[in-house]
């Protein structure tokens, strides 16, 4: 890695090696920054889940941690009004077309939108948005992958992922409200050619792509 | 929707034709796309795989890109092409009712075809008469103040237009 510089997070002074993305460089001093779209080593950042928003010193407003590369001297505050009010309206965005049925999620304890609710004290269920369910049909066609695209959060870790299994069957289609991550022609899983090595799964860090049990 | 083996092979045959001399940036994709619907009337799945393997890209991207522009075709259009205005005026006066009792009437969605090929659905932003919406254009024939039932008679008149016709056409063939 390239040189350390010195940055302030929270207050907390942290050593960090220069041009890494700010977003990890808090995970990894146990600072908690909500994210969703974002991958450790991916080269780039899709920042389309507009949830990891954090106060920069001498930016007019809030940026993602996640496009934002740390450089010497760089002060950043996790939360404040600004970035609150951001992130509350992302996540009840995201929430109003979310498939709450935690008791029965695959994901229940270990969902990245449960951490959020609890480490920003924000509701799982939307207060001033009405839920727009997509109704679709859940796909368990192939063999150890249960996909319920009702429960997508569009972030495209699985497309991701499934690109560097090699395979390349997921990808986003259509558009606005209707766009959602599914195979060539619509084809069920079973039928698109998926191998089930549930990297998709694995990448999920909701229950819209789980391992059938 | 199934297309015949010659509809699949001319599809085929287009877009090689289309995609040969190419290069393959995938700047290309969407003129190339755009071609591949003048020629055809339509993309369908055969013409996105070869596509998707000129650039090199996931078949899914290229479906991705057809999916998200309103421009492109899936299924090849019907010989009587239904327009449903979606225009303001028509929209106010419940035109997605009138799209809905079209998808009832003909058993497809927005953008389909009928699997006799006889009609195809489309939705189109205002066509200009707003005085007479709701307003559906069939063929280039502009049908104002569409009602549900409207929709049947549109429908039965159109296939009396047909039995009309085929009996002309026994008629001649009779009279020769």
């Amino acid at each position: 890695m390239g040189k350390q510089v010195t940055i302030t997070v929270d207050g907390k002074t942290i050593s960090a090696g220069e041009g890494e993305m700010l977003l990890w460089t808090a995970l990894d001093n146990d600072i908690y920054i909500p994210h969703l779209c974002s991958e450790r080593n991916e080269k780039e950042t899709p920042a389309s889940c507009r949830l990891c928003f954090v106060e920069v010193a001498g930016r007019p407003a809030p940026v993602p941690a996640c496009t934002l590369s740390v450089s010497e001297g760089l002060v950043v505050k996790t939360r404040s009004e600004r970035v609150d009010a951001l992130v509350a309206a992302g996540f009840e965005l995201l929430m109003s077309n979310h498939r709450l049925d935690c008791k029965n999620c695959p994901a229940n304890g270990k969902c990245e939108l449960q951490r959020i609710a609890k480490a920003r004290k924000l509701r799982l269920k939307p207060k001033n948005l009405p839920i727009l369910d997509k109704g679709l049909p859940v796909d368990d066609s192939a063999p150890g992958i249960v996909y319920d695209p009702n429960k997508c959060v569009l972030c495209g870790r699985c497309i991701r992922a499934c690109r560097r299994s090699g395979n390349s069957i997921l990808g986003f289609t259509s558009r606005g409200f209707e766009r959602v991550v599914a195979t060539f022609g619509d084809l069920p899983l079973g039928e698109s050619g998926c191998q089930g090595c549930s990297d998709c799964a694995e990448a999920c860090p909701v229950g819209a792509l789980s391992k059938q049990a | 929707m199934k297309l015949t083996a010659e509809e699949t092979i001319v599809a085929v045959e287009t877009t090689r034709e289309i995609l040969s001399g190419i290069h393959d940036s995938r700047g290309s994709l969407i003129p190339v796309l755009q071609r591949v619907q003048n020629k055809l009337g339509y993309v369908p799945p055969v013409a996105m795989q070869e596509v998707a393997a000129h650039f090199n890209i996931p078949a899914v991207d290229v479906y991705g890109v057809i999916t998200f522009y309103n421009q492109f075709r899936l299924t090849p259009p019907g010989k009587n092409q239904v327009k449903i205005c979606m225009g303001t005026a028509c929209h106010m006066r419940g035109a997605n009712i009138i799209q809905e009792a079209w998808e009832r009437r003909l058993k497809i969605k927005v953008g389909e075809t009928t699997e006799d090929r006889e009609f195809s659905l489309e939705r189109v932003a205002c066509v200009g008469c707003c005085t007479m919406a709701p307003v559906v254009v069939i063929n280039e024939e502009v049908n104002g103040k569409i009602t549900p039932t409207r929709v049947d008679g549109l429908l039965f008149s159109y296939e009396l237009d047909k039995k009309n016709e085929a009996a002309a056409k026994g008629g001649e063939n009779n009279g020769q």
